[in-house]
């Protein structure tokens, strides 16, 4: 137990902080502080240019949205990182047990895309002038944090995908431009085809976003439970799913000596 | 002769190479089909005399600036990585003559990507074209190609004392699609910004697409583009010489 514990803490910590020693605060700022912010100005103005929906629509879809950066392409260097620095091999080859090894990883990577989110909703907010109640700043943190943990699981699916493929930016820039479009962040969900909206209802982003707006409207934390539990239920499947297709590919990488293949 | 030569040689086999680049031959040519997407859904719910017309001219030129301010800030990093720039420096001709090229060929890609959008925004969304006036509109899209293809050269060698110079590629996405007129006209943007969006070439190339295809007099436009062009390979060609005096003075060019 205790030994498992380790391997999800330090082991995740420092996995991540081996992330940021090639990633640097010279890549992380701008991509994690800078970018959403044009991105939600971006999408702001096209919603002002095109007559749709108000700034706050597009702050709060843009923000939650945006920590898909994060979850995506850092849980896809999870398993890309340890092939560039040939120390894949080393990991899957040893007895640790694997729940708390990948979901371990999965921990910092949560946080950060919470991190994320939650500044891109505040400085989009205060550049455009949106105003939030609050009452709504705590129940938002959770739905942030909800929606991170919801994308984690899917970057979790990315990360084991990365085990077979070599583009993994390719893949987590598509899932992105994917979730992009369907979750409602800029559409509203209503404006999409049928089918769009009902795939919407599978994708991590689509509840918590719905949440983040009712909140911001004045409605309270009960108001919104079902789309969190909805949200949380997405990232659970995803996060298994991710697990089992993990466990799937180490395999095959085993079997068929590719672990390693860059 | 021969620099036009090298230009035109070394212009085809980097072309070849974006090709058959997953990033920037694959991933960079369907990045912006999303935004393309979200674009032509918001316009088409929106109640704004803007049409998807005009959206889907936005949406292609998108595309266009993606393939270059994605890939072209660290072009010259790359040959740094393959260990090929000491080579290259080393060679005959000036530096620039090979380094241009290379954003040449990432503006290239571009006429795919607005091509795509194009025709993505036919099929999926009905929105029929008709250009008015074809031969300035294959003129505006040349100019904007080059004049791109300047920008992103002096991208590339600006941006090269840096390591993460692709962080900075990938910084310009944004704010150029904003400021430039894409999807959003000047006029909804704070006064401060037009002067900036002034002196990129985006603004005018953009301009000059959709007055040739939709009527207007697109000369003015396309003049300007190709100057604000010719201005940014002028100034990469002195900024190349610097820092390749710099960079040898200190014997740090193949430093990574």
């Amino acid at each position: 137990m205790i030994v498992a514990a380790r391997i999800f803490f330090v082991g995740g910590v420092t996995s991540f902080r081996a992330l940021f020693y090639w990633l640097t605060p010279w890549i992380y700022i701008p991509t994690m502080f800078i970018s959403p912010i044009f991105q939600i100005l971006l999408f702001a103005y096209i919603g002002r240019s095109a007559h749709l929906r108000s700034d706050e629509f597009y702050v709060i879809g843009n923000a939650l949205q945006y920590a898909s950066i994060p979850c995506l392409f850092a849980m896809a260097q999870m398993v890309g990182g340890e092939r560039f620095q040939e120390t894949l091999s080393a990991i899957l080859v040893s007895p640790a047990p694997r729940i708390p090894l990948f979901f371990g990883r999965s921990l910092p990577v949560v946080l950060n895309g919470a991190l994320t989110a939650a500044f891109a909703l505040v400085t989009g907010s205060l550049i455009l002038g949106v105003h939030l109640p609050a009452s709504s700043f705590a129940p938002l943190a959770l739905v942030i944090v909800v929606a991170a943990f919801a994308c984690t699981g899917l970057g979790l699916i990315n990360a084991a995908v990365s085990l077979r493929i070599r583009e993994n930016a390719v893949l987590s820039n598509v899932i992105f431009g994917f979730l992009l479009i369907f979750t409602g962040a800029n559409v509203p969900l209503d404006s999409l085809p049928g089918w769009m909206s009902t795939a919407a209802q599978g994708m991590p982003f689509t509840h918590a976003i719905k949440a983040a707006r009712e909140l911001a409207a004045g409605s309270s934390l009960g108001d919104v439970g079902g789309l969190i539990g909805a949200e949380v239920l997405v990232g659970v499947v995803y996060g298994l799913l991710g697990y089992g297709l993990l466990r799937f590919f180490e395999a095959q990488g085993r079997r068929h000596a590719t672990l390693e293949r860059s | 002769m021969s620099s036009i030569r090298v230009l035109a040689v070394c212009w085809l086999l980097q072309f070849k190479m974006i090709l058959r680049s997953p990033f920037d031959g694959i991933g960079n040519v369907i990045y912006p089909l999303f935004f393309a997407t979200v674009a032509f859904f918001v316009f088409r719910a929106g109640h704004s005399p803007r049409t998807l017309i005009y959206a889907s001219f936005g949406a292609a030129v998108m595309g266009m600036w993606s393939s270059v301010s994605t890939s072209a800030g660290s072009a010259m990093q790359r040959e740094r990585w393959w260990g090929t720039l000491e080579l290259l420096v080393a060679a005959p001709q000036h530096f620039a003559l090979v380094l241009l090229p290379a954003t040449l060929g990432l503006a290239t890609i571009g006429v795919y990507n607005l091509a795509a959008t194009l025709l993505w925004g036919r099929f999926l969304f009905g929105v029929h074209l008709t250009i008015t006036h074809p031969l300035l509109f294959a003129l505006a899209i040349l100019g904007t190609v080059l004049s791109f293809g300047g920008l992103g050269f002096l991208f590339a060698v600006s941006f090269v004392r840096y390591r993460f110079a692709w962080v900075l590629g990938n910084f310009f996405e944004y704010p150029v699609w904003l400021i430039c007129g894409f999807l959003v006209p000047l006029a909804l943007l704070p006064g401060w910004v037009s002067p900036i969006s002034w002196v990129l070439a985006p603004t005018w190339g953009m301009n000059a697409i959709r007055e040739s295809a939709l009527g207007g007099s697109p000369l003015p436009d396309l003049g300007a583009c190709l100057a604000l062009g010719l201005g940014y390979v002028t100034l990469g060609v002195l900024v190349t010489d610097r820092v390749l005096r710099a960079a040898r003075l200190r014997g740090s060019l193949s430093l990574t």
